[in-house]
C-alpha cells in the first residue's frame, strides 16, 4: 500500500459520504437546477418543453389569483404570533414545580404529534355547521341574548364555518392553534425558561419589581433567542403551509378563500400540467421565504439578547 | 408570600392547566364518541351537548365496517396499513443509515471540498419542497421510458403481482408511478438527518477514537463500535422523528400513487373520505385507527422526543 494516511482518510470520507451524496444529487441538487430551468419554459408534459424566457414571471405578476392566494397565505400566517404567545404562556405555567406536570405536557403535545390527514378529517367534522361539535356547543350553551345579538350582527349564527367565506380562514387558524400551541414550540420555550438564572428574579424581587415588570425585563429578553428561532421556523413553514388542509378539508374553497400558494402550485403542476408555471411560482415562493428569513435575521437580530 | 396566597396560586394554575387540557382533548373525545355511534345518531340534534359525547349504545361495529367497506379497494384499510408500515420502516432505515455514514464523514474525516459540500447541504434545507417536487415528479414519470430504452427486455410499465400464502397481491410497477420504488427511494436521503447527526458526532470527545486507532482499529470499526453506540440518544430521536414524519407523509405519495392497492394510510383515508363523505362514524373510526400507532410511538419514545427537539434547536 503506497497510499499515505491522509489519502486513505480522504478516500474513506468519500466512500462514507457516497450513498447519501448520490441521493442528494439526484433528488435534491439536480432537481433544484431543473426546476429553475423549467421556470423559464412552458411545458405540459405531452409536447416538448418550450423556452419562453421570463414570460412565466410576467404572467405571474399579472395573475390576480396568485396575489389573492398570496394574501390568503399571509392572512393565515397572522396566527403565528398568537400561537407563539400561547406557547410561551403555557410554558410559563408549566415551568412551575407542580405535581402531574408531565401528564399535562403529554396531553398538550398530543395534537402536534398526530396532526395530519386524520386530524384534518376530525376538524372538518367538528366544523360541520349543523351537527359538528363546535356549533352544537355554541347553539346550546350560549345565552339567548348573546345568540340573538350575534345573529343580528353577523347575519348567520352560528357561522357555517368552513363553508363560509368569512369564517373559513379563522376556522383553519383555530385548528392550527390547537395543533401547534402545545407542541415543539412550547417544549423549546420550556427549555429556554429553565435556562434563565433564578438569581435574576431574586434580584428583581429585592428591587420590588412586580410580575409584569419581571416578565418584560427578565423573561422576555432571556427567551428572545428562542422566540427568534421559533419565529424564523414558523415563517418558513407558514409560507409553504395550507396544502393538506386545502386538499382534505376545503378543496381550497369556498371560492378560493382557503387556497394558499402551496395549493396553487399543486394545482398548476399536478392537476393542470403547467410544469413551467408551477416551477416559476415555486421559485417566487422560495424567494419570499429567503427574503423573509433574511429580513428577520437583519432586523430581528437587533432585539435578541444573547 | 403567605401560604394562603401560594395555594390560591396553585389552584389557579391547575385550573388553567385543566382548562387547556380539556381544549386539547375534547376533539379526541369527539372523535372517539363519533366512531362508536350508529350511523344515523350523528345526525340528530341534542338538547344538551354533553349527550353528543356519549353514544346511546356503544357501536363498535364501525371499526370492522371500515375494513369491510374498503376491502374491495385493492385490499383496503388492511393493505394501506401494511403499505404505511413498510414505507415508513424502509425509509427510516435508509435515511438513518445514509445520514449516519455521511454525518461521520462530515464530522470526522478530512477530504477536499468537505466544508463546501456541507454548506450546500445546509443551503438546501431552506428550499421549499415544491421546488424539488416538480422535477422529481417528472423524473418518476419519465423513468419507466428511460429504463425501457436501456433495458428493453424488462416490461417496466407492467403492474406486477406476487403470490404470498396462496393469495395474489398487486405490488405495482418496478419503478415510476404506482411503485414502491417511487414511494421509498426519492425520500430515503435526508439533509436534515445528516446535519443533526453531524452536530451530535462533533460533540463526542475524540480520545476514544485515538486510543482505538493506536490499537489498530480501522475507520469503519471506529464508526460502528464507538461513534454509533455513543450516539444512541441522537439516533433514537432521529428514528422516531423520521418514522412519524413518514407515517403522516401525504404530498409525495399523493402525486406518485393512483392505484388503490399501492396507497398509504393518509391517501387511503382521503380516498375513503371521497366515497363515504357523510359517513362520519366510519371516517372517525378510520382516522382513529390511523393516529393510534402514532400515539403509542409517542408515549413510548417521549423521552427521546423532548430531548431531540431541544437538541435540534440549541445546536442548530
Amino acid at each position: 500500500m503506497a497510499l499515505s494516511k491522509k489519502t486513505r482518510i480522504a478516500v474513506a470520507g468519500y466512500l462514507f459520504l457516497l450513498p447519501n451524496f448520490v441521493g442528494f444529487l439526484v433528488f435534491t441538487s439536480i432537481p433544484v437546477i431543473v426546476s429553475l430551468v423549467l421556470s423559464f419554459c412552458k411545458w405540459d408534459l405531452f409536447t416538448p418543453p418550450k423556452f419562453v424566457g421570463v414570460h412565466n414571471f410576467t404572467l405571474l405578476f399579472h395573475d390576480a389569483d396568485f396575489w389573492r392566494y398570496s394574501l390568503n397565505t399571509l392572512f393565515l400566517m397572522l396566527a403565528i404570533p398568537v400561537n407563539m404567545m400561547g406557547s410561551l404562556f403555557l410554558a410559563m405555567v408549566m415551568n412551575q414545580k407542580l405535581r402531574g406536570i408531565v401528564v399535562f405536557r403529554t396531553i398538550y403535545f398530543l395534537p402536534s404529534i398526530v396532526a395530519g390527514v386524520g386530524t384534518y378529517l376530525l376538524w372538518k367534522w367538528m366544523f360541520n355547521p349543523d351537527y359538528g361539535m363546535i356549533n352544537t356547543i355554541i347553539t346550546h350553551w350560549s345565552p339567548g341574548w348573546f345568540y340573538d345579538a350575534m345573529r343580528r350582527l353577523c347575519g348567520e349564527w352560528p357561522p357555517r364555518r368552513l363553508q363560509s367565506m368569512g369564517w373559513a380562514k379563522p376556522a383553519l387558524m383555530l385548528m392550527g392553534f390547537w395543533t401547534t400551541v402545545g407542541g415543539y414550540n412550547m417544549i423549546l420555550y420550556l427549555a429556554a425558561l429553565q435556562g434563565v438564572p433564578l438569581d435574576l428574579y431574586e434580584a428583581a424581587d429585592i428591587d420590588g419589581a412586580n410580575r409584569w415588570q419581571k416578565f418584560w425585563r427578565i423573561t422576555w429578553p432571556m427567551v428572545s433567542p428562542t422566540t427568534f428561532f421559533i419565529f424564523t421556523m414558523s415563517l418558513i413553514g407558514g409560507f409553504q403551509g395550507g396544502f393538506e388542509q386545502a386538499i382534505v378539508m376545503t378543496g381550497g374553497g369556498p371560492a378560493g378563500a382557503t387556497t394558499t400558494i402551496s395549493y396553487y402550485i399543486y394545482n398548476h403542476a399536478f392537476q393542470w400540467n403547467h410544469m413551467g408555471y408551477a416551477a416559476a411560482i415555486a421559485w417566487v415562493l422560495f424567494a419570499a421565504v429567503f427574503t423573509a428569513t433574511l429580513l428577520n435575521w437583519r432586523f430581528g437580530g437587533r432585539v435578541v439578547h444573547y | 408570600m403567605t401560604n394562603a396566597r401560594t395555594s390560591a396560586c396553585k389552584t389557579v394554575t391547575y385550573l388553567v392547566l385543566g382548562f387547556v387540557g380539556l381544549f386539547m382533548l375534547l376533539p379526541f373525545f369527539w372523535m372517539l364518541a363519533t366512531s362508536l355511534k350508529p350511523a344515523d345518531e350523528v345526525f340528530t340534534s341534542f338538547d344538551n351537548p354533553v349527550k353528543a359525547f356519549v353514544p346511546r349504545r356503544v357501536h363498535t361495529e364501525n371499526y370492522g365496517q371500515v375494513y369491510a367497506a374498503t376491502s374491495a379497494m385493492g385490499g383496503g384499510f388492511a393493505r394501506w396499513y401494511i403499505n404505511s408500515i413498510l414505507v415508513a420502516v424502509v425509509v427510516t432505515l435508509g435515511q438513518v443509515t445514509t445520514s449516519a455514514c455521511a454525518a461521520y464523514a462530515f464530522a470526522r474525516l478530512k477530504f477536499p471540498g468537505r466544508d463546501k459540500l456541507f454548506l450546500s447541504y445546509l443551503g438546501t434545507m431552506m428550499i421549499p419542497g415544491a421546488v424539488t417536487m416538480i422535477p422529481n415528479f417528472i423524473l418518476m414519470r419519465k423513468i419507466t421510458e428511460w429504463l425501457g430504452a436501456t433495458a428493453p427486455a424488462v416490461d417496466w410499465m407492467q403492474m406486477r403481482q406476487v403470490m404470498l400464502f396462496g393469495h395474489v397481491y398487486d405490488v405495482g410497477r418496478l419503478a415510476g408511478f404506482d411503485s414502491y420504488f417511487a414511494l421509498i427511494v426519492p425520500v430515503m436521503f435526508s439533509a436534515y438527518g445528516t446535519f443533526m447527526l453531524r452536530q451530535f458526532f462533533m460533540s463526542i470527545p475524540r480520545d476514544l477514537e485515538e486510543a482505538a486507532t493506536i490499537d489498530g482499529c480501522g475507520l469503519f470499526r471506529i464508526f460502528t463500535r464507538i461513534i454509533l453506540p455513543l450516539s444512541r440518544p441522537a439516533l433514537a430521536t432521529l428514528i422516531i422523528f423520521t418514522f412519524m414524519g413518514n407515517w403522516q407523509s401525504f404530498y409525495w405519495p399523493l402525486i406518485m400513487v393512483s392505484q388503490d392497492s399501492m396507497k398509504t394510510l393518509p391517501l387511503g383515508l382521503l380516498t375513503f373520505m371521497g366515497l363515504y363523505s357523510t359517513q362520519w362514524t366510519l371516517l372517525m373510526a378510520g382516522s382513529l385507527m390511523m393516529i393510534v400507532p402514532m400515539i403509542i410511538v409517542f408515549v413510548v419514545g417521549q423521552k427521546w422526543f423532548i430531548s431531540g427537539i431541544q437538541l435540534g434547536a440549541l445546536k442548530g
